[in-house]
């Protein structure tokens, strides 16, 4: 079987023995078995058990492997090693702006206290029905695009205004996770989310610089449900 | 006071929904202006005063500084938001600029509005 070398430098860092961090310089031989740069991950870390990354499902639905992939945040169990340019070292980083816990583990903290604070959940204070609540097929439509979001948090650690203010704006993916309850039928707090998210900081940092589009490993636009939310409170308020 | 991060202002779609609109006047102003000058309205002096003293530029022209000056508030604004974390700075900055673009919008108005 064929086999290659490819090179990577790793974000190392262990709070407990480093200064500071640094960047490994490591090489691995991959065959034709290795087809994501997961595989290739956990090749690293059986020639070196030191590196500390995050992965689960190995399939793009737990959204624990997100890293900072040349630059670019994404999937390492998505992330196709043919499509990393020839001859040049692949960089692997932690997701930008958020404290870096070791290696390529980054504290997620303030991501899901910015999600939980949206309240992702159905708020419906009628007496729940004999089988489930019913949509329409048409207002069931508008929540595709929405739901499917995994958490993976590339998309607000790749967002500037994220970066600068993480405690007080939500960031796409909690601006995504909020228009997927306001735009549900179902929901009967529309007017107390679009309460929530009506200040200068919380929904109204989102410049529309579309970085969220750019890496989500899940195809989802964030911007998009940015605006509709922005558009029902326009609605809303003449 | 327990150091805590408050939000929930609720002006947020008011400062949004002014930025663009007051964007898109400006940008009506500004292609007025181009076709009154490619339209030869600026070819002397005395035609440029002529057309800037007419009632109806006058009062597009004092539209658009009110609309640069609200522009410029929320932008300016922002930017004081996410550089200087004092309160007490914060609000000292929020007032100079205030005071900077109203003064600002009073004596262009004053300007245009003498020929």
């Amino acid at each position: 079987m064929t086999t290659r070398t490819l090179q990577f430098k790793i974000y190392r860092y262990d709070p407990d023995q480093d200064q500071k961090p640094y960047m490994q310089d490591i090489e691995i031989e991959v065959d034709a078995t290795d087809r994501k740069l997961l595989d290739v991950m956990v090749k690293l870390k059986a020639k070196d058990d030191s590196i500390a990354f995050r992965r689960s499902c190995r399939e793009g639905v737990c959204g624990s492997d997100a890293l900072n992939i040349n630059g670019r945040n994404g999937l390492a169990c998505l992330t196709d090693i043919n499509s990393f340019p020839e001859g040049k070292p692949i960089m692997l980083r932690p997701l930008p702006g958020l404290p870096v816990i070791r290696d390529l583990i980054v504290d997620m903290t303030q991501f899901f206290k910015q999600y939980h604070s949206i309240k992702p959940y159905l708020i419906n204070n009628d007496p729940p029905p004999e089988r489930e609540r019913l949509q329409s097929p048409e207002d069931r439509e508008e929540l595709n695009g929405l739901y499917e979001c995994i958490l993976c948090a590339c998309c607000s650690t790749s967002c500037p205004s994220f970066w600068w203010n993480p405690d007080k704006f939500v960031g796409p993916a909690g601006l995504l996770a909020a228009y997927r309850f306001i735009a549900d039928t179902r929901d009967q707090a529309t007017n107390e989310r679009l309460d929530n998210l009506e200040d200068p900081y919380r929904l109204f940092r989102c410049h529309t610089i579309m970085n969220c589009v750019d890496v989500c490993p899940k195809g989802l636009n964030p911007t998009k449900a940015i605006g509709k939310i922005k558009d029902m409170m326009v609605k809303r308020a003449i | 006071m327990v150091n805590r991060k408050i939000v929930g202002a609720h002006y947020g779609l008011k400062d949004w929904l002014a930025q663009r609109i007051t964007g898109v006047m400006m940008a009506i102003y500004a292609v007025l202006m181009a076709v009154a000058l490619v339209s030869g309205a600026g070819s002397s002096h005395e035609s440029w005063k002529e057309f800037m003293s007419c009632g109806l530029v006058r009062f597009a022209s004092f539209l658009f500084i009110v609309s640069l000056c609200w522009h410029a508030w929320v932008g300016v604004r922002d930017i004081w938001m996410d550089y200087i974390q004092p309160a007490g700075i914060k609000l000292v900055m929020h007032v100079l600029t205030l005071s900077a673009l109203i003064g600002y919008a009073g004596w262009a108005t004053q300007i245009i509005w003498r020929l």
